[in-house]
């Protein structure tokens, strides 16, 4: 099953290469992995996105619990929570038909065409289907570039994760 | 830290490292000088307080740290410079993480303003053996140092220990700053359990009094964790069975009737059959680590399985357990202890006199551990058991890693914990020599003894340099076969006896080489020579004494579960090897 995992962990240089390195010697999967500092700058928090059994995912989490530079810990996926990834998309637009076109989906996806250039830029946020849903909207355009965020997450109400 | 100390106060880097060991209560220190550490050693130099132990390998530096902290308790501390040094340390590192010993290892680096850039014996330490330490950090500020190190100390030696390297920059060792050492010190991101969930403790308290067919199987955590007491207490309270895994041995004294011998691939036949028809299983400080269990899915099919450890990623990470208690063995123990004596209830008495029974009969049908006592070859148990007999558990022994590995774990009567001191998890072949050395200069009065084979032996044969140097008069027994004689056996086993490169050509005459270091070499190779020679070298109190025993170069390890099978799948030894 897939399960997002937040961690808060000490902001020094080394933190995010000993968690990565956990899953590649372990052979854990990584679907996605974003980190910031939080609103103390002696911390990060990050969010992963990786697939395993049961055991797998209490392995996984025992494990990341384990590494000395990781305070804190949650499975989002144990409770309600809201998952988000940004996604910029660079398109094509030689028509005006496809402008048209991109605008009614833009508007329709709840984005933002944020660079008009000799091409669109479209910045959108959302769950990870929607994200889908909206490339595969664009099937007939001529992509130039994506890129997305990776997911956020944050559990619903007072689920908190803070020291 | 006062930024307007006075210039008087400061101190270099070096000076601080130095002062920091000392506050810790380091009393070796084993390394090997280089570039990056130059102004460490010549700080080294101007003191008396710690003794520098110049190995002759890196390698050996790490598993002399390592043996030293086996036999204490106390972390092991080694000291190598930067690029090379690092990367020969590895291996010793990877060493003690994979058994859980407390070490700090101190690899130069090169000046903070050269790293990245290829700089001569230039390595990236830190990068390279993160996935092998517990914990590691690069000192960016002198003012950090000191508190690194108290940090480094910390991680090693609490929770479950492992190894710490503190990666120092060449010119962080010549800035000054003045020397405060923390007392105390608190992580917010690094909080060891200790204490065993009590609700969970109880639990498994009713478990175990419920046990018809009961075995307790302990590890390395009751040796790292000093809990033989509360372990020895424990069984006998109960009476139950008690297995060890190799890294268990000596928790337990193997002469105690309630004790059944190790566990797993060369474990007795009558150990493992108990582990797989048990009904309840007491795992204390082990790791159900694959020699131990063989096939997952048919190990201990009919037990219920309680866990003590104080890793909860040790916890149902191979093997899913019903009762899992996270805390230090000690005070799990005592904690269970204190409620087996409180209740009523007591150990079915029928049921557990029914099952010792049928332990001793599948002991007395398979006789799994013998072996022919009358042949004209010397054979490696033989003087195991002889050495055994001879020094009655009172000494301390380190082994190599292969078959005469496995002829000390079976033959060697341990009686107490710290005795036995080998590389169970990487088996690191050359190990066993400056382990030894580690283990002497901790114990200066005691006997130790070294049992290697004329492979592993060749790995760190350096060594004896160092044991010249130092004087340490360890006993080596070099129980030569000719062979890398595990590997032999495995090509004998399972590739139709084509021994593809474990025959050791071109072997030096081990008494000479032993000799020309200036320690006394013997060869013995015959089986009637092989008590007096033994009581010969052990009376030799001053000097090292290299044993060259020519054994059995056909001798197996028996009995044995294939890798991959069931553990109550033997293989025993053929009945025509006995006449």
């Amino acid at each position: 099953m897939r399960h997002t995992i937040s961690l808060l962990l000490e902001n020094e240089s080394g933190a995010l290469s000993r968690v990565s390195g956990l899953f590649s010697a372990r052979g854990y999967n990584i679907e996605s992995l974003t980190v910031a500092a939080t609103e103390d700058p002696t911390v990060s928090r990050m969010t992963l996105v990786t697939r395993g059994s049961d055991n797998i995912i209490e392995q996984i989490t025992k494990q990341l619990n384990k590494l000395v530079d990781v305070i804190k810990l949650i499975d989002l996926t144990e409770g309600l929570h809201i998952e988000r990834e940004l996604l910029l998309v660079k398109i094509n637009v030689p028509t005006s038909n496809q402008r048209e076109e991109i605008k009614r989906l833009v508007d329709i996806f709840r984005g933002k065409i944020i660079d008009v250039s000799n091409n669109y830029t479209v910045e959108l946020t959302g769950t990870p289907h929607k994200l889908d849903a909206f490339i595969k909207a664009l099937e007939n355009m001529k992509i130039q570039e994506v890129v997305r965020s990776g997911i956020l997450g944050i559990g619903r109400g007072d689920k908190n994760l803070h020291l | 830290m006062n930024e307007d100390a006075n210039e008087a106060d400061q101190i270099t880097g070096a000076n601080i490292l130095i002062n920091s060991l000392v506050a810790e209560g380091v009393e070796f220190i084993f390394g090997y000088p280089g570039g990056a550490v130059l102004h460490i050693y010549d700080a080294l130099f101007q003191q008396n307080k710690l003794q520098h132990i110049l190995v002759r390998h890196e390698q050996g530096a790490t598993h002399a740290a390592d043996g030293y902290a086996r036999a204490t308790g106390k972390a092991g501390v080694a000291l190598v410079t930067s690029g090379p040094g690092a990367t020969n340390a590895i291996t010793g590192i990877a060493t003690a993480y994979m058994d859980s010993i407390p070490m700090v290892v101190i690899t130069g680096q090169v000046a903070s303003k050269l790293i990245g850039n290829d700089a001569f014996q230039e390595v990236d330490s830190i990068g390279i053996s993160r996935p092998c330490v517990k914990h590691n950090f690069l000192v960016k500020d002198v003012k950090e140092l000191a508190t690194t190190v108290k940090k480094a100390f910390y991680i090693a030696t609490t929770g479950r220990p492992g190894p710490v390297i503190i990666d120092i920059p060449k010119d962080i060792t010549a800035h000054k700053a003045v020397f405060e050492y923390p007392e105390k010190i608190q992580m917010r991101s690094y909080k060891p359990i200790l204490n065993g969930h009590t609700g969970q403790i109880r639990r498994a308290a009713e478990l175990i009094l419920s046990a018809k067919r009961p075995v307790i199987y302990t590890g390395g955590g009751v040796v790292l964790g000093n809990a033989s007491k509360e372990l020895i207490e424990f069984t006998r309270l109960l009476g139950f069975p008690i297995t060890q895994t190799l890294m268990g041995l000596g928790s337990y004294p193997a002469n105690d009737p309630l004790f059944i011998g190790m566990l797993g691939m060369h474990g007795a036949y009558e150990t493992n059959t108990a582990m797989h028809q048990a009904d309840v299983l007491i795992a204390i400080g082990a790791r159900f680590d694959d020699r131990v269990t063989g096939d997952l899915e048919q190990f201990c099919p009919k037990a219920k399985i309680i866990h003590i450890d104080i890793d909860p990623a040790s916890i149902s990470k191979t093997v899913t357990v019903d009762i899992p208690i996270v805390g230090t063995v000690n005070r799990v123990l005592t904690a269970l202890i204190k409620i087996i004596k409180e209740t009523d209830k007591k150990p079915d008495a029928n049921a557990l006199a029914a099952w010792w029974k049928q332990i001793k009969t599948w002991k007395q049908e398979t006789n799994s551990l013998v072996y022919n006592r009358n042949s004209d070859k010397i054979k490696p148990q033989f003087v195991i058991e002889t050495l055994s007999e001879l020094t009655k558990g009172e000494i301390f022994v380190t082994s190599d890693v292969g078959q005469h590995q496995m002829f000390v774990a079976q033959f060697y009567k341990f009686l107490q914990p710290r005795r036995w001191i080998n590389s169970g998890g990487l088996g690191t072949m050359g190990f066993g020599l400056p382990a030894a050395m580690g283990v002497q200069l901790a114990h200066p009065d005691d006997t130790v003894v070294c049992v290697t084979g004329e492979a592993s032996i060749q790995m760190c044969i350096q060594e004896l340099s160092t044991c010249k140097q130092y004087d340490l008069p360890i006993k080596i027994i070099n129980l030569n076969n000719g062979y890398m004689g595990m590997v032999r056996q495995w090509q004998e086993m399972f590739y139709d006896n084509r021994y593809s490169h474990s025959y050791v050509d071109s072997l030096p005459d081990f008494m000479k080489l032993a000799e020309s270091y200036g320690h006394v070499g013997m060869k013995i190779d015959k089986p009637s020579d092989v008590e007096a020679a033994l009581k010969e070298a052990l009376a030799i109190k001053d000097k090292l004494v290299f044993m060259d025993i020519i054994i059995d170069d056909k001798e197996n390890v028996y009995p044995m579960v294939a890798a991959g099978k069931s553990h109550n799948e033997m293989v025993l030894r053929p009945e025509g090897e006995l006449a």
